[in-house]
């Protein structure tokens, strides 16, 4: 409680924590995009390729 | 260098690659938020605020990185026609807008306590607007042609056209009278900061942009894996419709 409250006593602590906390959304988001379409690109050439060399990515 | 440019001497070394650097990008990420906002003193004049520069100044950095990276790339399809070259480019461009956006969204909160506005229409917040704009430019682009040797070698244009921004971008701040601060890193006579500040920012600039590498890498396989995808159901594709075509042509 201590700790939260000196934090909320930091002038412009709502504009520090915003910049982080967007900041961590655009990276975090783009890594999860970035993840999410390989997962996507990975399965449907399994589909294509059997063996999954594909896939592998070799 | 040269090994590196066959796709699949590229998938095999990026492939080992890819742990290490983001190993090393979470260390020195987590290490660069620590000193960003534990160890650096509060500025005698902004206070506490001054911690959005530790993201808003590596974000915008690796948006002006990454931009040179495409425009490396952006040569190499124009000139060796080399398909990781296209690749690269196409990798590179969300990566650019999401690190591009990240810089006008931060610099827009630490301008509100700063300077007392969100936005104001000066040289280098403008230039930077542009810069977010090519990048959503080039992933349209590159959505909107299907044949992807010719999205490549248009976006690779467009790339080259825009490059005139980055230094826009840069030198804005001595060209122009604007509201935000000029260079205090890079300029003439060494950095103006002090040291307890500058360090944290050396840091997560390595981070940021060991990050953006990491990320690039990955988004480049993947890329790799999408066109293999595609060569693979063409291929699927071609006798098929010879099969249809023959029938069609056989029927009375």
């Amino acid at each position: 409680m201590t700790a939260l409250s000196a934090l909320l006593a930091v002038p412009h602590v709502g504009f520090i924590l915003a910049a982080y906390g967007v900041t961590a959304a655009v990276l975090g988001g783009t890594v999860a995009a970035l993840v999410l379409d390989r997962r996507r690109q990975t399965r449907r050439l399994r589909r294509f390729d059997p063996r999954g060399r594909g896939a592998a990515g070799r | 260098m040269m090994a590196l440019a066959n796709p699949a001497n590229f998938m095999r070394i990026s492939g080992r690659l890819l742990p290490w650097l983001a190993a090393t990008t979470a260390v020195c990420l987590l290490v660069g938020l620590i000193l960003a906002l534990v160890v650096a003193p509060p500025d005698y004049q902004q206070g506490e605020t001054v911690r959005i520069m530790f993201i808003h100044v590596p974000a915008a950095w690796v948006a002006s990185l990454c931009y040179m990276v495409m425009t490396g790339a952006a040569l190499g399809t124009l000139v060796w026609r080399h398909p990781l070259a296209d690749a690269a480019q196409k990798a590179a461009a969300p990566l650019g807008a999401a690190f591009t956006f990240t810089c006008l969204v931060t610099g827009s909160l630490w301008g509100k306590p700063m300077w007392g506005t969100y936005w104001v229409w000066d040289a280098r917040l403008t230039s930077v607007l542009v810069l977010f704009l090519i990048y959503l430019g080039l992933i349209g682009l590159w959505q909107a042609i299907e044949e992807p040797g010719r999205a490549a070698r248009a976006a690779a244009i467009m790339t080259l056209v825009g490059v005139v921004n980055i230094p826009i971008v840069k030198f804005s701040v001595d060209w122009w009278n604007t509201l935000h601060q000029p260079a205090s890193v890079f300029r003439m006579g060494g950095p103006a900061l002090d040291p307890s500040m500058l360090w944290p920012l050396l840091v997560m600039a390595a981070g940021f942009s060991l990050l953006f590498a990491t990320l690039h890498l990955y988004a480049i396989r993947t890329e790799v894996l999408r066109r293999r995808l595609r060569r693979l159901m063409l291929n699927a594709a071609v006798p098929a419709a010879a099969t249809t075509f023959a029938i069609v042509e056989a029927a009375p």
